[in-house]
C-alpha cells in the first residue's frame, strides 16, 4: 500500500519530533557541562554557551576518581551482558521451541519477577553475598546484574528464537546435520542480532544501575560510576551541577559508542529471504 | 537419578545455611590483625572542601594513631537510608555513621545504633547545647553526635531592597510575619516578586519556621503518645506564605513545585527580591551570582517565640555491631574537636553546633552573611517532627499533598487543618499502639 504525499511528510515531522523530543536532555547536558558556573543559573539561558569552559571536567576529575568508577562500571557491565546471553540462550531456545504448561508458567514468572522492586529483594541478596564473601566486590555485583537482567534477557531472546523459522532446522535435519550441529550452524548465526540487542540490554542495564551497586559496594576503589556521579550531589538534592553534568555527560559516551558499533547488528535483516514464501 | 524432592531439599537447606550467620550479626570488619583496629568512617561529605576536610582530618588521625586505623568511605545522601537499613540488616555497616538527625529515629529504635551516653566526653557534652543533643536523644540514650547545623535564612537582593527603602532586619531586629508580608507587597510589581518561596518540600520548611511563631503541631502526651493539634501558632507561618501567593501575588506560583536551586535564576535575573533557602545555599550562590550581583543574608522572620526555628542537624553515630565503640567514639571526639569542627563547618557552608567552635572569628565575618547566620545558632531547636515515630507516612501521605493544595489556594484552612489533624492522627496511631 502507498503512502501519499501528506501522509509521509507527517510521518518526517512527528519522527523529528520525536527525535527532538529525546535528543533534549542530552543536548541540554552537553550544553550544561560546558558552562562556567555563573551561565548555570541565568533567566534566559542558552544553548550555546557564552563562555564555554572545560573547568567543569577538570573539576570532576579531581573531585571524583571517574576513570577508575568507568573502568569498573565496564567489567561489570560488559561482564553482566556476557554472563547473561550465555545463561539464557540455552533456556529461551528450550522455551520457544518446546512449548508446555511450564514454559508458559515461566514465562509468566519471568514477566510478573519485572515488577519486584529492589527494597524488597537487597535485604536478602546482601546476606546471601555477604556469606559468600562477594560483598564489595565486583563479581559479587556481576552476578547480582547477571540474575536481574536475566529473565528480561530471557523474554528478549524467547522471541528472537520465535522468529527463525523452524523449517529452517527440519530442513537442515533433512539435509543430515546433527541437533548441535543445525543449533551452531543455522540457528546461532539467525539469531546474531537478538543476543546483539539482548548483550546490549543487559550491558545498559548494569551499566546504568544504581542502587545495587551503592549498597553492595563499600570502598571508593570498588564504586562503579552511577555511585560516584551521586558525589556531587549533597543533602536536599542540591548539586554541584557543572561537574555533575560533566561527569554525567562522560558517563553516557561508552553505552552510546557501543550501540553505534552494534546497531547495525540489530536492525540489520538477517533473516531477509531466508525462507522462500 | 537423583529425585527432585531430595534436590528441593537441599536447595533449602543450602538457602538457611547461607542466611543463618548473617542473621547472627557476625562482622570483623572492624578488626585487623595484629592487634591493629581499622574503623570504617562512612562520611556524607559532598562539597570539594568537605571532602578534603574530612579527609585531611581523617590522615591526621591515622598519623597519630597507628594502631587505630581510620578507613575513609565516600557515601552518598541520595537512597543512605536505604544503604544504611540493608548495612545494618547485613551486618556490615560501617563503624562510624554521618547522617543527618531526622534520619536516625528508626536506626536508633531499631537497635542499630550504639548508645553513645556512656562514652561521651565532659567536653562534648558540655560544648554543645541541650537542645542539639535533643535532636539525637531517642528515649533515655543519645544514638549521635549533632555537630553541623544550618538555619534557614533569607537571600535577598541587596541593591533592591536598599533601594526600595523598606528596613533591613537584622537578628537583633528581624521582621515580624505581618512585617514580612507587607515588605514583600511592596517589593512587588510588574512581574517582580518580593519573595519565591522554593516549596517541593513543603512540610519541613512550613514546620520548621514555625516554631518561630509557637507553632509545634505534634504535641506528645503525659502517656507518651502524640498527637497533631493545629494551633493558632501553627497557623501563622502556613498564613502568611499562603496569603503571599494567593491574596498579595507577592509570590509566584510557579516555584511551588521548586527546589531551591531552581529558584536562583529568577533571583540572580532581579525577578525575586528574596528567596529563603538554607544557610548552605550561599556556596551555590557564591559561585553562580553574576559579576556585581550583590546579595546579603538576612534573618527568617520572627514570631511571638521570636526566631526560633526547627533544625535537623548532621550528626556522627557509632554502629551498635562496632566491635571498638570506645575507640570509635574517640576518632568521633577527634573530628569535633572545636577547630577541626571550624573546618568541617566551612567547607560545608553550615553552623557547627558547638559553642567554643561557633565562637570561632573566621564564622563571625560580615562576608557571605556567616555573621548572621552565627548569630540565629542560639535559637535553632530540634525539628518538631524530630522523634516522632510515623512522621515520615504523615508527612508523604498526609501533610505534603495537603499543604501542597493549600499553597496553591486549591484547599482552605479549614480543609488544611481537617486534614493535618484528622487524617494525620490516624496515620500516627498505627505507630503508637
Amino acid at each position: 500500500m502507498r503512502t501519499s504525499k501528506p501522509a509521509r511528510a507527517g510521518q518526517y515531522v512527528a519522527l523529528l519530533c520525536y527525535l527532538i523530543f529525546i535528543a533534549f536532555p542530552f543536548a541540554w547536558l552537553i550544553s550544561t557541562a560546558f558552562k562556567p558556573p555563573r551561565e548555570l543559573a541565568t533567566l534566559h539561558p542558552t544553548w550555546i554557551p557564552k563562555d564555554p569552559t572545560l573547568q567543569n571536567f577538570r573539576d570532576a576529575f579531581d573531585q571524583q576518581p571517574l576513570l577508575h568508577a568507568a573502568l569498573n562500571s565496564l567489567i561489570a557491565a560488559v561482564s553482566a551482558a556476557l554472563i547473561a546471553v550465555v545463561i539464557a540462550t540455552p533456556m529461551a531456545y528450550v522455551m520457544a521451541r518446546h512449548r508446555s504448561k511450564l514454559s508458559t508458567a515461566a514465562t509468566g514468572w519471568v514477566v510478573v519477577s519485572q515488577a519486584f522492586p529492589f527494597v524488597l529483594i537487597i535485604i536478602p541478596l546482601f546476606l546471601i553475598l555477604k556469606n559468600l564473601y562477594l560483598i564489595n566486590s565486583l563479581p559479587g555485583l556481576i552476578m547480582v546484574y547477571v540474575v536481574w537482567s536475566l529473565p528480561f534477557a530471557l523474554w528478549m531472546l524467547v522471541g528472537y528464537v520465535r522468529a527463525v523459522p523452524p523449517e529452517l532446522e527440519e530442513a537442515a535435519a533433512v539435509d543430515g546435520a546433527s541437533k548441535l550441529r543445525t543449533l551452531v550452524s543455522v540457528t546461532a548465526p539467525l539469531l546474531a542480532p537478538g543476543l546483539v540487542a539482548t548483550a546490549l540490554f543487559a550491558f545498559i542495564t548494569a551499566w546504568n544501575e544504581f542502587f545495587f551497586a551503592l549498597v553492595l559496594l563499600k570502598t571508593p576503589e570498588k564504586q562503579t560510576l552511577p555511585v560516584v556521579l551521586t558525589h556531587f550531589l549533597g543533602a536536599e538534592g542540591v548539586a554541584d551541577l557543572g561537574p555533575l553534568a560533566a561527569a554525567a555527560f562522560l558517563a553516557t559516551i561508552p553505552s552510546l559508542v557501543i550501540f553505534a558499533i552494534i546497531q547495525k547488528r540489530i536492525t540489520g535483516g538477517m533473516l531477509a529471504g531466508a525462507v522462500k514464501s | 537419578m537423583r529425585s527432585p524432592e531430595i534436590t528441593r531439599r537441599q536447595a533449602l537447606a543450602g538457602a538457611l545455611l547461607t542466611l543463618l550467620p548473617a542473621a547472627a550479626g557476625c562482622s570483623d570488619d572492624s578488626s585487623g590483625s595484629g592487634g591493629k583496629i581499622t574503623l570504617q568512617f562512612q562520611s556524607l561529605a559532598w562539597q570539594e572542601e568537605s571532602v578534603a576536610a574530612n579527609k585531611e582530618l581523617v590522615k591526621e588521625w591515622n598519623a597519630a594513631h597507628p594502631d587505630v586505623q581510620v578507613k575513609y568511605i565516600q557515601g552518598s545522601w541520595d537512597s543512605v537510608h536505604d544503604q544504611l537499613l540493608t548495612s545494618f540488616e547485613g551486618g556490615e555497616a560501617p563503624d562510624i555513621i554521618h547522617d543527618a538527625s531526622d534520619d536516625l529515629a528508626d536506626f536508633a529504635y531499631g537497635g542499630y545504633l550504639a548508645d553513645l551516653t556512656p562514652l561521651l566526653s565532659a567536653r562534648l557534652k558540655s560544648d554543645i547545647p541541650a537542645r542539639s543533643w535533643e535532636t539525637t536523644t531517642f528515649g533515655e540514650g543519645v544514638y549521635g553526635v549533632p555537630f553541623l547545623q544550618e538555619p534557614r535564612v533569607i537571600i535577598a537582593n541587596a541593591k533592591w531592597l536598599k533601594s526600595s527603602g523598606v528596613r533591613i532586619p537584622t537578628p537583633d531586629k528581624p521582621w515580624s510575619w505581618e512585617e514580612f508580608r507587607s515588605v514583600t507587597k511592596e517589593l512587588s510589581g510588574d512581574g517582580k516578586f518580593g519573595v519565591a518561596w522554593p516549596l517541593k518540600e513543603p512540610v519541613s520548611v512550613t514546620l520548621n519556621l514555625g516554631l518561630s511563631a509557637g507553632g509545634e503541631l505534634f504535641h506528645r502526651g503525659e502517656d507518651g503518645k502524640v498527637t497533631v493539634r493545629f494551633t493558632a501558632g501553627d497557623q501563622v507561618v502556613p498564613g502568611t506564605i499562603q496569603a503571599q501567593i494567593n491574596t498579595d501575588h507577592s509570590s509566584p506560583t510557579t516555584t511551588l513545585g521548586s527546589g531551591g536551586s531552581d529558584t536562583l535564576p529568577g533571583f540572580f535575573g532581579n525577578k525575586y527580591a528574596m528567596v529563603p533557602l538554607g544557610f548552605s545555599y550561599r556556596q551555590q550562590i557564591v559561585q553562580q551570582a553574576p559579576k556585581g550581583f550583590e546579595w546579603m543574608v538576612l534573618p527568617a522572620p520572627a514570631g511571638s517565640a521570636g526566631l526560633a526555628q526547627g533544625v535537623s542537624p548532621q550528626t556522627l553515630s557509632v554502629s551498635e555491631d562496632c566491635e571498638h565503640k570506645k575507640e570509635a567514639m574517640e576518632f568521633v571526639e577527634f573530628m569535633l574537636q572545636p577547630r577541626n569542627m571550624v573546618r568541617l563547618a566551612k567547607g560545608d557552608w553550615m553552623l557547627p553546633t558547638a559553642t567554643e567552635a561557633l565562637a570561632d572569628p573566621a564564622l563571625h565575618t560580615e562576608k557571605d552573611g556567616w555573621a548572621t547566620g552565627t548569630a540565629l545558632a542560639a535559637y535553632l531547636r530540634p525539628a518538631p517532627a524530630q522523634s516522632v515515630r510515623g512522621y515520615p507516612e504523615w508527612k508523604d501521605k498526609i501533610a505534603t499533598p495537603a499543604f501542597q493544595e493549600y499553597y496553591s489556594g486549591a484547599i482552605d484552612t479549614a480543609e488544611l487543618e481537617k486534614r493535618l489533624v484528622k487524617d494525620g492522627n490516624l496515620v500516627l496511631a498505627r505507630y503508637q499502639r
